[in-house]
């Protein structure tokens, strides 16, 4: 059965709004929009938008010349396919799979299931009655093969529903009188016989007064079709394989108006994703007596970490995250939530970072319901208790990494990774410290750089030869270091790519001064480089 | 915890004479403090090198934590990773703490994990937080879990603490450059172990001589100046509390 949720986006959009069709703010001429390079462009609009003659994939200023109080509001993709998932979990109602066909549209699988509801038809008015209940237009087919209930729910009659072929029937059909236009040169096709593909089947005229874009193709192939004056399925069986395998040579279905065909009557395979609901684990406790206190609170929230323990065990999971909701007795919900560096299944470890995490609850008249549960889980074996570990050999890095992170914070404890840059600064990335290390070039060895950098590089006063001499004197924080040695300079120019065109080289020193302190300084720009003055010096780093 | 192990005060002068003077290699302390000016880098420098020195001869892959208060961050800045010594530059996590009492609340989970090869705090200054209570928590710490702690200090007054070794740092003008004679070459530090429990104190030039920590020690300078009455309690940080 294949489902189409022709206005799905606008939609969601009036049951986000909470307005029946046609009233509240669906009354007025509205369009969804989303921002591209060249302005807001018109993704959906409702009926009064319609009307007004706003069409998707318009500019919205176009629009508006149209209909100035045209009303606008963002469109959401991710929200629309997130509640097509829902949709089609929901969808197993009437089938026992049910997948994804993006963006609007759902495929269950209803082989051998009809009987239950009555019939073909009736499951059909089954699931369109329970899509007008959740306020959803919906078109719905029912086809032997995915391909042609897609066809027949986007271009065919209302609740379209193309019977299987019966043993024995195909060969009837044939030859017999009422066939096909296309069939019996299909079947004298030399192509045919000798890949012994199966003889036409009955219900190919539905199918084959269908318009080509039925197929499923892409927008290029549809318009080559559509110059070749191709514009029903059943005419492609007029020119014979051959002919269109010359053209469309490409091993995508979506290119491919011959694969696309045998799809549609299932001479191909076309397997489907299903979309299969793993609930996340959770684990409650209700309590008789409503608790005030931290201390129950704690004993109560250790029993529940031993519980999520047990239900992690049973799967061989680890939690990554963990969400611990608090029901008070007056209704109000309180919500903690906690993720860790790795997977772990700890109940110690779990309790006392909950624990950092309760203080600031107000319990108000009591709690009398805690609920954990863990949104992201990963695979975590079961593993043997170390019999002889003991208290004293501490804890493993990823609970250190936990602990740290829930007192001090996310953006506190993190790794430096290389970055492809030249500029010293952003050489450098910050990342999660467990997080896997991006993939980098090797570092040239002759580069010397300095063990330490300062977030900002600070300003300095230099005594210098103009216009590139050596450093021989500068004054940083109050004071003045005469530079000994030095070693330099090490250009560095901008990154054109990335900078305004106005942006100064760097030259780089490496120097010590006389009592042997080492500095990393720039100095920023050339005298007389059209970028500035004079240039500034800057202390950026400090060598060991 | 077992407490016979320690040498008992009294044992500890005649030992300080007769122990041998401290020398790269030796591996004994695990609880060391350095000072250094926030001018220079040298104090983080030195300290990596003493502690790589301490747990040098093992073949270790574990990460290395280096925690920093965010006055000692904005004094002395980030550690830079291509700057950092060969074998710690993918093993560092680094840890802002915005007050000295999240400094310390790091460093005791760092020492308490078994996957750290050493533990580095740098901080500024005095803070109230670290007195000598905070830093003996810290020794057992390092005592119990075996995980060797440095903290670097910058700027700040030599006050009570019960590291085993207490270090002064500044930097030395560096050794010959091997290919530009007006370069800076190899770095190297001036280190004076001005309170050790088991060593007598001394001076050296610490540098790197591409196998490992090498330490020249420098002849006992004569101490002419009058004892220094000021401030009793900063002044006890220089004696040997212990030892008396």
């Amino acid at each position: 059965m294949a489902i189409w949720l022709s206005r799905l986006a606008v939609d969601r959009w009036r049951l986000v709004e909470a307005c029946k069709p046609g009233e509240g703010a669906d009354a007025e001429p509205t369009v969804l929009i989303s921002e591209t390079a060249h302005g807001p462009r018109i993704e959906a609009a409702n009926d009064a938008g319609l009307a007004a003659g706003a069409r998707p994939g318009m500019r919205l200023a176009d629009a508006r010349a149209l209909c100035p109080g045209l009303k606008t509001a963002p469109s959401d993709p991710p929200g629309d396919r997130a509640f097509l998932e829902t949709l089609a979990l929901w969808a197993q109602q009437w089938g026992p799979w049910s997948a994804l066909d993006e963006p609007d549209g759902l495929l269950v699988d209803v082989s051998a299931v009809a009987h239950l509801f009555g019939g073909e038809a009736r499951l059909l008015a089954d699931a369109q009655a329970a899509f007008v209940r959740r306020g959803l237009t919906a078109r719905l087919a029912i086809a032997p093969t995915a391909g042609a209930a897609w066809a027949l729910a986007h271009f065919g009659p209302e609740r379209a529903i193309l019977d299987p072929p019966r043993d024995g029937e195909g060969d009837h059909a044939e030859h017999g009188g009422g066939g096909l236009p296309h069939t019996p040169r299909l079947a004298e096709s030399p192509l045919r016989q000798p890949c012994g593909l199966p003889p036409p089947r009955p219900g190919e005229d539905m199918l084959a007064d269908l318009p080509v874009a039925a197929l499923r193709l892409g927008d290029d192939e549809l318009t080559v079709l559509r110059r070749l004056g191709l514009k029903r399925i059943g005419q492609l069986g007029e020119i014979g394989r051959d002919a269109l395998h010359r053209r469309f040579r490409s091993r995508s279905p979506e290119a491919n108006p011959l694969l696309r065909l045998d799809q549609l009557l299932g001479r191909v395979a076309e397997p489907l994703l299903p979309v299969v609901a793993t609930p996340d684990p959770l684990v409650q406790r209700r309590l008789m007596e409503p608790i005030r206190h931290r201390q129950l609170l704690d004993q109560v929230l250790a029993d529940l970490a031993a519980d999520m323990a047990r239900e992690l065990e049973s799967k061989a999971r680890g939690a990554r995250r963990l969400e611990l909701g608090l029901w008070r007795v007056d209704g109000e919900v309180i919500v903690r939530s906690l993720e860790f560096a790795g997977a772990t299944r700890d109940p110690a470890h779990i309790a006392r970072l909950f624990a950092g995490k309760l203080d600031d609850v107000d319990a108000g008249f009591g709690i009398e319901l805690l609920r954990l549960r863990a949104p992201w889980t990963e695979a975590l074996a079961l593993a043997q208790g170390d019999f002889e570990r003991r208290q004293s050999e501490g804890t493993s890095l990823a609970e250190c990494i936990d602990r740290l992170t829930v007192r001090l914070g996310e953006k506190a404890v993190r790794r430096p990774v290389i970055h492809a840059s030249h500029i010293p600064e952003r050489a450098q990335r910050w990342q999660a410290p467990l997080a896997s290390e991006p993939a980098s070039q090797g570092q040239l060895a002759f580069h010397q750089r300095p063990l330490k950098l300062l977030d900002r590089a600070e300003q300095i006063a230099v005594l210098y030869a103009t216009p590139d001499g050596f450093p021989q004197r500068f004054r940083w924080r109050g004071q003045v270091h005469d530079v000994a040695r030095v070693e330099g300079p090490e250009r560095i120019a901008p990154e054109w790519w990335r900078e305004k065109s106005t942006t100064r080289l760097r030259d780089y020193y490496r120097i010590e001064d006389d009592e042997g302190r080492r500095y990393w300084i720039y100095r920023h720009g050339l005298a007389g480089d059209g970028r500035g003055g004079a240039p500034d010096w800057f202390l950026q780093g400090l060598c060991a | 915890m077992d407490l016979s192990a320690f040498l008992k005060a009294g044992e500890l002068a005649p030992l300080g004479e007769s122990m041998p003077r401290w020398r790269p290699g030796l591996g004994a302390a695990r609880h060391s403090e350095v000072f250094a000016s926030g001018r220079e880098a040298s104090g983080a420098a030195a300290a990596l090198a003493l502690a790589l020195d301490e747990t040098a001869g093992r073949l270790d892959e574990r990460s290395v934590l280096w925690v920093q208060d965010a006055a000692a961050l904005k004094l002395g800045g980030r550690p830079y990773r291509p700057g950092l010594p060969e074998q710690l530059r993918h093993r560092l996590i680094h840890v802002v703490a915005k007050k000295a009492e999240d400094l310390l609340f790091a460093l005791e989970e760092g020492l308490r994990c078994r996957d750290f090869a050493f533990v580095i705090g740098e901080l500024a200054g005095n803070p109230k937080a670290l007195d000598l209570t905070s830093s003996r928590r810290l020794g057992l710490d390092t005592e119990r879990y075996g995980v060797p702690l440095m903290i670097v200090r910058l700027d700040a007054g030599r006050d009570l603490s019960s590291a085993r070794m207490r270090w002064q740092v500044r930097s030395a003008p560096s050794a010959a450059s091997r290919w530009n004679a007006f370069a800076p070459g190899a770095p190297a530090w001036h280190a004076e172990l001005f309170r050790a429990r088991t060593h007598a104190p001394g001076e050296w030039i610490l540098r790197d001589d591409g196998h490992g920590l090498a330490a020249d020690r420098l002849a006992a300078t004569q101490r002419t100046e009058p004892p220094d009455h000021g401030d009793l309690a900063v002044a006890a940080g220089s004696r040997s509390l212990a030892a008396g």
